[in-house]
This record gives C-alpha cells, structure tokens and sequence, in this order.
C-alpha cells in the first residue's frame, strides 16, 4: 500500500485528504490564469485593463468580507470605514510628496494599523451589534474626512500625480498593482485558512462559548482577521481611487459597499474559499448589464441577496461544489475510505 | 442660556430616539436579533401616513390611526415569512435578510416617491411649531413635549406589559428559552410574531414623528437604526428604561455638538457612543454577552 504524506491514515479505514485531485488540478489553472491575467495589458485596450481592474477590485472586497462573516463569523456592514481610508490616505500621502503607487500600498497597511487599533473596541461586539457597530465606526470617520478641508471636504477630491504616466500605461500599472493585491491577499487568507487558524475560525463562526471551552484563543483568531480583512479593503479603497482618479467621501464611506459585499459572498458561497470569486465575477456581469437601472438594480440585488440566504444559503459554488466534492483551493479536510483494504471492517 | 437650552432640546430629541430605539431593544431582547431594516421600516411608516395625510387632507395624528394597524399586520407579516425562516437558517441569517430587505424598501420608496426630503409638519399646523417660552433664549416645543411624553407612555406601556401581564410572561419565557416555553404551551412563533408588529408599530410612530418634527426621505432610515442603536447601547441592552436614558444621552450630545459647530452634531453623537463602548460599561456589555439578559 502507498502511502501519501499528505493522508494521515487512521485506524477505521479511512483516510483524511487535504488536497485531491480536483484541489490540484485547481491550484495550477489559478497560477495559469493569474499568469494569463498578468500579460492583459500587453493584449487589450486601455478600457478593458480598467474593467478588469475594477472586477479584480471586487474579488478583494468580496473574498475580505467572506472572511470576516463566513470563517469568523463576524458580519460587518462597516467595512467602507477601511474602504474610504485606504482611498483618502493615499490622497493623504501623495499631497506630502509620496509617490502615488507607493502612497497605496502605504495607506492599505495604514488600513491594517486602523484595524488593529478598532479592534479592542469593535471586537466586543457581537452579531447584529458588531454589525451596526462597525457602520457607526464608518460613519464616524466618514465625517471627521469631512471636516478635513486640505481632503476637499464633502465635495470629493481627485489624485494628482498619475498623470505623469499616459492612460495606457497608467491603467496598466493599476491593473498590475490589483493583480498584486489579489494574489497576495488570497494568499494570505488560504494560509490562515490551511493552517490550525483555519479550523479555529470555522468553529468561532459556529459556536463561539464552545470554541472557547475547547481553548480557541478567540479574541487573538479574530483580531488577525479583522486586520487582514481591514488591510485586503484599505487596499481595495486605495486601488479604486487609483482606477478611477476622483473619490467622494458620501460614496466610497458608503454602506452600499456592504450591500455589494453581502450580495456577492451569498450569491458566490459563503464560507467557501472559491464562493466570493465566483460571487464577484457574477456580481462584475450583472452590474455591467443593470447598473443603469437605477433603484430597481439595486431592489434586484437586496431581492436576491434575500433568496439565497434564505434559500440557497451555500450559493452558487455551494451547489457545484457540494455535489462534485469539488475543491479548487485545499483548505479543507475530506474523509476517504482507503481503497483496496478489505481487512479493515467498519466498527464503532 | 444657551447651554441649557441646547439641554432641554437633547432631551425632548432622546424622546423620538428613544422611540426609535424601544422596537429595536424589543426585538433583539425577545429573539436575539437585530434588524437592520429597523430604520428604514420607520420611514416606510412615515410614508405611509404623508400618503393617507396627502390623500384624505387629514392631519398626520389622524392618518396615523389608519396607518398604525396597517403596519403592525405587516409587522406580523414580516416575522411569519421572513424572520422566521431566517432564525431558522442560522444565527447570521437574520442579519443577512433584513439588511437586504433594508435596500429593498429604500430603493423601493425611491423608486416611487422620488429622492425628495419631505415633512409632515405643515400638515401638522400649530403643533409642530408651536413653543412655550420660558425666558429669553429657552423655549420648550409643544411637539417635543408631546413626543417625550409619547416615549415614556410607549416604553413604560412597555415595561408594564412585560411585567404584568400573561402575555409579557409569555414574552419573557420565550425570550429565555423558547423550547421550556413551547412545552409549556407558550408558541415561539406566534410571540415573536407580536413581538415584531409592536416593534414595526414603535418604528411607525417614530417615523411619523421624526417626519412631523423634521424631514424624512427614502435614504433617512439607515441613520435612524445607527441613532436607535446608539441609544440601546449607550442606555445598557436588554433594559427598556435605560434605553430612554440612552437616547436623551444621544441627544443631548447632538445639540452640545451642534452649539460648537453644527458639524459637529452627528459626530459628537458617535463620540459618546464610542466611549461608552470603550467604557468599563462596554467592558459588561461584551462579558454579560451569554448572560440572556430579556428585554424588561
């Protein structure tokens, strides 16, 4: 009999597997299409590297809030509070001479500092008052933004500084920049995933008082997902500035990026790794076909956002993956029977 | 004077956040949750009565007796069709669902009532401008009187009914432990059901009122869960007296705020939230978390 380092084989004929054959063949076709993605630039015009931008944008901010709500079990409808300081920090920066591409890697880690210095206060809360608890923390600094004249006030405020670069070139480096955020930040969070962390996480979300009983340091598990989550959205606020060039603090402070936040984790699969990238692509198409329809986009979206909670709560990927045993990414466990040993009998 | 002024205003405006507030308490004390659509549900109230006041050229206080039974059936509704299924899906499905019924209803009274600000109070007529003049720069509002006065009837109403009657016990037992209760004969379901109409009715009047007293549009409801939440904290969860506290703390912090610079309102607000929250009190908030302390 072979055997493999990766099973750990116990006693009852059954093998614990990490990854599997779908989980590998997975892992390489997401290094093929980051490389795929990588030489984007080079093939198409200026507008699709800044939809592209914006789609990978979104697959920050989607796989960041699933791992807040579906590994920690913390559902926050305040994470625009890192999304608009990691946008009005670069501002910050570039007004005192940083270079603007490294002013947003600077404001995503100050996003990161924010988050641990929120935590104490924020962490006490749970469910539904951490909810509202991280919206008040949001507004709060969305109007201490305001009361800033030297970040424009209300009115909004352009980034200066990019303009040395032609469009073309620009969009590029943003898009590369994204590219560079995404892989790093899912990389970081399948880590935390793979490692003891991962497994802590998913019993916080399900049961915290038993977590605990069982010696979960809980406060320390959450802590380092806040910070993550708070870092991946100060990134994705700074790189929304940088793709879009102008920023208003009523938007980019808005709780409507919770609402695409939770739209795209339920529809894409909660808890899953895979779920909120699907959920994001999904999210990217339909706001290309509706974001024209005004009110009855976004009644759509709450609409659906409802269904799938309530109906399909492992959405789309859920589905898939529930049925196949499909994982693309090896973050979980999965029991074999050991093939060819029939010595070993079933018991209790 | 003007202190003191800015203080008798905080605490008539703690009289609508309170209001605001006690259906919210209620809800999270019976059934654990919070609903995000709170806010939101308020303005669809006050909607509701500019609709019938515009219509039937009434006054508001009147097409609020219209509008009231209206919105506790559709509280009632909301509970057997969505909240129960989504306290059946898990512990964060609640928060899931009423946050996307929250957009729903916003985009929804967008859609037909247009952004514009409106108010109920040139409907209202001498009411809602109407003052008692103290002294020179004290003036004391008949509606903020009135609406403080509401607050108190409303949460003390409150208070009475889940300590005195069998229909506050039945309130209580399900809210500690809804299994004990059902095998007693005391049916979660239908608790929670009345529980969330009498939530949906306090948000109405609030609504309502905050319309009289002000100006309301389909994008007023998300701050008035942030203040309702605000009052509950700062007032200590789970205690319907200190939520009328928390909510004259709320607002007395607003009008101090506003006195420096009317910027400074909102913020201060948050302010005094966040240290309460960074309190030893919110220290007790976080510990007491399991403790299952009920709503009265």
């Amino acid at each position: 009999m072979t055997t493999v380092d990766t099973r750990s084989v116990t006693a009852t004929g059954w093998t614990v597997r990490r990854s599997s054959r779908a989980s590998r063949i997975g892992s390489l076709a997401l290094v093929a299409i980051v490389v795929v993605l990588s030489s984007l630039p080079q093939v198409f015009g200026a507008n699709v590297v800044q939809q592209m931008t914006t789609l990978l944008i979104l697959v920050i901010l989607a796989s960041m809030w699933n791992a807040l709500a579906g590994y920690a079990g913390l559902v926050s409808v305040g994470q625009q509070t890192f999304i608009g300081f990691g946008a009005y920090g670069t501002i910050f920066l570039t007004q005192r001479g940083v270079a603007p591409y490294l002013a947003v890697v600077l404001a995503a880690a100050a996003s990161a500092a924010l988050a641990a210095a929120l935590s104490p206060l924020v962490l006490r809360l749970r469910g539904g008052q951490f909810a509202v608890g991280t919206w008040v923390v949001a507004e709060a600094i969305a109007l201490l933004v305001v009361l800033d004249h030297g970040l424009g006030g209300g009115t909004g405020i352009s980034l200066r500084g990019l303009n040395i670069y032609s469009p073309q070139v620009r969009r590029a480096y943003t898009f590369w920049l994204a590219l560079a955020f995404a892989v790093v930040l899912l990389g970081l969070l399948f880590l935390l995933l793979r490692r003891r962390t991962g497994a802590a996480l998913q019993a916080i979300r399900d049961d915290e008082e038993a977590a605990a009983s069982l010696g979960v340091r809980t406060m320390s598990v959450k802590f380092v997902v806040f910070v993550l989550s708070g870092f991946g959205c100060g990134a994705a606020g700074a790189l929304i500035l940088a793709n879009t060039l102008f920023i208003q603090t009523q938007s980019i402070f808005g709780v409507q990026w919770s609402a695409y936040m939770i739209f795209m984790v339920l529809v894409g699969g909660i808890g899953t790794f895979e779920g909120p990238i699907i959920g994001a692509v999904l999210f990217f198409a339909i706001q290309q076909q509706f974001a024209d329809s005004g009110a009855w986009y976004l009644i759509g979206l709450g609409g659906v956002a409802i269904a799938f909670a309530l109906f399909l709560p492992r959405g789309v990927w859920g589905l898939l993956g529930d049925r196949r045993q499909i994982r693309v990414l090896p973050v979980g466990y999965h029991l074999h029977r050991r093939p060819s040993n029939p010595a070993v009998t079933e018991e209790a | 004077m003007s202190v003191v002024n800015a203080i008798v205003q905080g605490i008539l405006l703690g009289g609508l956040y309170a209001l605001f507030a006690c259906g919210l308490s209620l809800m999270f004390g019976v059934m654990r949750i919070i609903n995000l659509a709170h806010g939101d549900i308020a303005v669809l109230g006050a909607f509701g009565v500019w609709v019938v006041t515009t219509q039937l050229g009434i006054s508001p206080l009147v097409a609020l007796l219209i509008a009231l039974p209206v919105m506790l059936a559709l509280g009632y509704g909301l509970q057997v069709t969505l909240l129960a299924r989504s306290l059946k899906a898990g512990e964060l499905t609640p928060l899931l669902t009423t946050f996307g019924l929250a957009i729903v209803i916003q985009n929804a009274l967008l859609q037909i009532f247009s952004p514009d600000v409106r108010s109920l109070g040139a409907a209202t007529g001498r009411l809602s401008i109407g003052s008692w003049r103290i002294a020179d720069r004290l003036a004391v509002p008949y509606l903020g009187i009135l609406v403080l006065v509401l607050a108190v009837a409303v949460l003390g109403g409150l208070q009475l009914m889940l300590a005195r009657t069998r229909f506050g016990r039945e309130m209580r037992a399900t809210a500690q432990d809804p299994d004990t209760a059902g095998l007693v004969g005391v049916p979660a379901p239908a608790v929670y059901a009345q529980a969330t109409a009498i939530a949906v009715g306090t948000a109405t009047l609030a609504g309502v009122f905050l319309g009289i007293h002000a100006s309301f549009a389909p994008s007023s409801g998300p701050t008035q869960l942030i203040f309702a939440f605000e009052a509950v904290v700062i007032g200590g969860l789970g205690s319907l007296w200190g939520t009328l506290v928390g909510g004259i703390v709320l607002g007395i912090a607003q009008t101090l705020g506003a006195l420096i610079d009317p910027q400074y309102s909102i913020l201060a607000g948050h302010i005094v939230f966040l240290v309460v929250l960074a309190s030893p009190r919110g220290q007790l908030l976080w510990r007491r978390r399991a403790a299952g302390s009920v709503a009265a």
